[in-house]
């Protein structure tokens, strides 16, 4: 060990949305040479033996954060990237706030991580001329070294760790300019793959603890109902069972030394519930209830001239959507060791933070008494958004005195989910002599999901529309409305939120307009387009330009004008959401009076590509995901329960019913924006589309195989 | 609770669960192989595939003592040295996302070239066809069994 053991660490830093905080941080912990455990509290660490490791503060869920975000530090750092080796973050107080959501994992550290990685650069390269005695003009950093060229000597990053760590942090440093990125914009292959092939890769339901119990967990079966009562003797009878207990007033938890014990003891459990207000709610008068608040007035999410007063040939429609579950492979699942005045947590989860928050809360600690490790994720979608699985787990532990890990079922995923709100939508338009819109209002009718959960925006507006429903098309006298309505059906936020709902809504209707106008869907939204204009909607311009480019080269690459093969037929639809253009054409024939999806051809400007592997990944994903959506992605309940269970009775798309999906994005040295949704919203409508040319018939409700 | 003897990846191994066990159950919490998944406990989604006697079968339905005296094969046993032809075709395809049901998977593609060396997109199809994947990799997990299967990826 060196004599700078001690100091051997360097981590550059720069929290997320709190400015340049930068620091050389000594290891704390055990102390003594060679034993030193060292807690990385940024985003970078090189030691002495020329490891470089890169901090993930996102949580992987299969959209390929492990690999795209090290690979923004990693060029500005002019890292060798076969050294990177890849950290995940907990729950921590770095990093500013961890969410992983939105499809902002690249938006939300894009600055961040480039400016960690230059800073360290700087510093590395002022080292080596301090120990060469050269000028630092005459030195550049490369591929994980720093060369003196005039003399032809390299320094390797591990070698100049001590002499980094001694000097001033630069609080302003130059980023690279796009041109001569080395390591964004190629295709490197995920560092997750091989382990996730070999079954190695540690997801929440993997992890374990000497000792840990398994827990499965009993809950009311209707929505806001309660236990009155319960028998739990067979269930101690079942081998293993150890404990069964009340985890809140309508849950009850069954532990046992394995997993099969835990669900046999909560299978043979007795419990009585009171079924509460919700037992003669039934989907039909949730439907009701948003046709009713249709009659009430919205909050304004965007305007422009008066539509009320346009003249013309009117046009209207109404369009719905049903109750949709995340339905990830991995079902909700949660490790927790409760040790009296700590906590600490083992979860998959795309909310770190809020697990340990409302993990503190639940127990009766102090936030810092509670320990998040984050785990990979069999998927996210949204659904482990929510923190429900970490506070059961930390309840469990704490109740049955062990490391325990709650495992709920698919049905337990299923029916005890947050969903993606049911919505209705009124959407008017007004066309001129040629057939184009002189106004259109859209009414979006849906409960509030951040509403529900206590959080409601400012003046009415649920604080995701901002980033999910904007306007897309720069019609003169255009009104959008939020019409919010309030449900006790659990609510959350499934990939792409509300820009599904308003896409499917718009760019239907926009089709309708087409028709009525007698006009090519697609040149009929590129008239629409035509003029270069910027919308603001909220935070983020839109630009004509750039939809009108997506609308383009989707329509080129699908060859939209030329004739299809006898049988096939093709919708297009176009959306923005988190920052990102999507333009999409579907190619289907009907079987049996139902679609059969040929060919995608998607098209995508989401600003600088970091990874076109990953991009390409995450919209053919998006793609099967909508069409799940859109087909046959529909939750009911009746008697105030949720009637679905399984992959049975809530059949995501196979393979027999996958599209090829052609993928193009459009070059651009933008900004990054998001990625993992904006695929999924124009899927319906443009797949709806299409069954209207095959078969003149509107479709104005998902799913479409109801 | 009784004893089970049955062979796990080649190495004989007995087990003391009650026999009704599902045999994911006591693959990943006893054996602690944990790299076949639960999905939904009903044998409709493949997550947990792993083969007996050399066919797919789905482990979280399949009580233990339905496998005893057996030959398991599981995801960690599917290549003794390194990768299998498939895990590297996944790999060079790019397949997993989330990854969770890519085991799954793998071990539903392995049983089908070893009977169907050179599939068709229709036996792919039908092969695969009870392995879910939320990610929607469907048309790479394709075109990595054809790479596998010495076909170039082509469709």
């Amino acid at each position: 060990m060196s004599p700078f053991s001690r100091r051997e660490f360097v981590v550059a830093g720069v929290a997320a949305g709190a400015g340049l905080v930068i620091g050389f941080y000594l290891p704390h912990g055990k102390g003594g040479s060679g034993s030193e455990a060292f807690s990385p509290n940024a985003y970078l660490r090189i030691t002495p033996d020329n490891k470089v490791t890169i901090v993930v503060a996102r949580s992987e869920m299969g959209q390929g954060v492990r690999t795209a975000l090290p690979m923004i530090l990693a060029e500005e750092l002019e890292a060798d990237w076969k050294q990177i080796e890849i950290e995940q973050a907990g729950a921590s107080t770095l990093y500013g706030d961890q969410t992983t959501g939105g499809s902002a994992s690249i938006r939300s550290t894009w600055d961040p991580m480039r400016k960690a990685g230059a800073i360290a650069r700087e510093m590395l390269t002022s080292a080596a001329a301090l120990t060469w005695g050269v000028p630092r003009s005459s030195c550049a950093a490369e591929n994980g070294t720093v060369k003196h060229v005039a003399s032809n000597r390299k320094l390797a990053y591990g070698e100049l760790t001590h002499q980094a760590s001694t000097l001033p942090i630069p609080t302003d440093v130059t980023l690279k300019q796009s041109k001569d990125y080395k390591i964004i914009g190629q295709r490197l292959p995920r560092v997750d793959s091989p382990s996730k092939v070999k079954g190695g890769a540690v997801f929440g339901i993997d992890f374990r603890l000497p000792g840990m119990k398994y827990a499965a967990v009993s809950r009311c079966p209707t929505i806001g109902g309660s236990m009155t009562g319960m028998d739990d003797k067979e269930s101690k009878k079942i081998s293993g069972v150890t404990y069964v207990g009340k985890v809140s007033d309508s849950a009850v938890a069954v532990v046992a030394d394995s997993v099969w014990g835990a669900m046999e003891g909560r299978r043979v459990l007795n419990v009585t519930w009171d079924d509460g207000p919700n037992k003669d709610l039934n989907t039909a008068a949730v439907s009701a209830s948003l046709k009713q608040a249709a009659s009430k007035k919205g909050a304004s999410l965007y305007s422009a001239g008066d539509p009320a007063k346009a003249a013309g040939r009117r046009v209207s429609a109404e369009y719905q959507l049903p109750f949709m579950a995340h339905a990830p492979m991995e079902p909700g699942n949660c490790t927790a060791h409760y040790q009296g005045s700590k906590c600490e947590l083992w979860a998959p989860t795309q909310v770190p933070q809020d697990c340990r928050d409302s993990v503190a809360q639940a127990l009766g600690l102090d936030s810092d008494q509670v320990k998040v490790n984050v785990t990979l994720m069999g998927g996210g979608f949204g659904r482990r958004l929510e923190h429900d699985y970490a506070v059961e787990a930390a309840l469990v532990s704490k109740a049955a005195n062990a490391p325990v890990k709650v495992l709920w079922t698919r049905e337990d995923d299923m029916r005890f989910s947050t969903y993606r709100p049911a919505s209705l939508h009124q959407l008017g338009a007004t066309l001129d002599g040629s057939g184009y819109p002189v106004s259109l209002t859209h009414r979006l009718i849906s409960p509030s999901i951040s509403a529900q959960k206590g959080q409601p925006g400012a003046n009415g507006v649920d604080p995701d529309l901002p980033d999910e429903a904007g306007p897309v098309y720069p019609i003169p006298n255009y009104g959008l409305e939020y019409v919010t309505v309030e449900t006790p059906v659990p609510l959350g936020w499934m990939r792409s939120v509300y820009a599904l709902q308003a896409a499917f809504a718009l760019e239907s209707f926009i089709d309708e307009l087409a028709l009525a106008a007698g006009k090519d869907p697609l040149q009929y939204r590129l008239h629409l387009l035509a003029k270069d204009q910027d919308l603001t909607y909220f935070a983020t311009t839109w630009h004509t330009a750039r939809m009108r480019s997506v609308l383009q080269l989707a329509a080129e690459k699908a060859g939209w004008d030329k004739p299809l093969p006898a049988g096939r037929y093709r919708g297009v639809a176009c959306f923005g959401c988190f920052a990102s253009y999507m333009a999409e054409v579907v190619e289907i024939s009907m079987e049996k009076g139902q679609p059969r999806v040929h060919r995608v051809v998607a098209v995508v400007d989401c600003g600088l590509v970091i990874n076109p592997s990953i991009l390409e990944q995450q919209i053919q994903g998006g793609i099967v995901y909508g069409l799940s959506n859109a087909l046959r992605a529909k939750i009911t309940i009746e008697k105030g329960r949720v009637v679905q269970g399984n992959f049975d009775d809530y059949a995501p798309l196979r393979m027999d019913e996958t599209p090829v999906v052609e993928v193009y994005a459009v070059p651009s040295a933008e900004t990054p924006t998001g990625i993992g949704e904006p695929s999924v919203p124009p899927v319906a409508p443009a797949l709806c589309n299409a069954i209207y040319a095959a078969t003149k018939k509107r479709i104005r409700a998902l799913p479409i195989l109801n | 609770m009784v004893d089970i003897a049955l062979r796990v990846n080649g190495s004989e191994k007995k087990v003391s669960v009650s026999p009704e066990t599902p045999l994911l159950w006591v693959l990943r919490d006893t054996l602690e192989l944990t790299g076949t998944k639960f999905g939904c406990g009903a044998g409709l989604c493949g997550a947990c595939t792993v083969h007996v006697d050399g066919s797919p079968i789905r482990s979280c339905s399949t009580p233990v003592s339905q496998v005893a005296g057996k030959s398991v094969t599981t995801i960690e046993g599917l290549s003794a040295n390194g990768l299998h032809v498939l895990q590297q075709a996944w790999i060079e395809e790019e397949v997993p996302q989330c990854g969770y049901c890519q085991t799954g998977q793998i071990m539903s593609a392995a049983a089908l070239l070893a009977k169907t060396p050179h599939p068709t997109d229709e036996q792919i199809t039908q092969a695969m066809n009870g392995n879910l994947c939320r990610c929607g990799t469907y048309e790479r997990i394709r075109k990595a069994v054809h790479r596998a299967a010495g076909d170039g990826g082509a469709r």
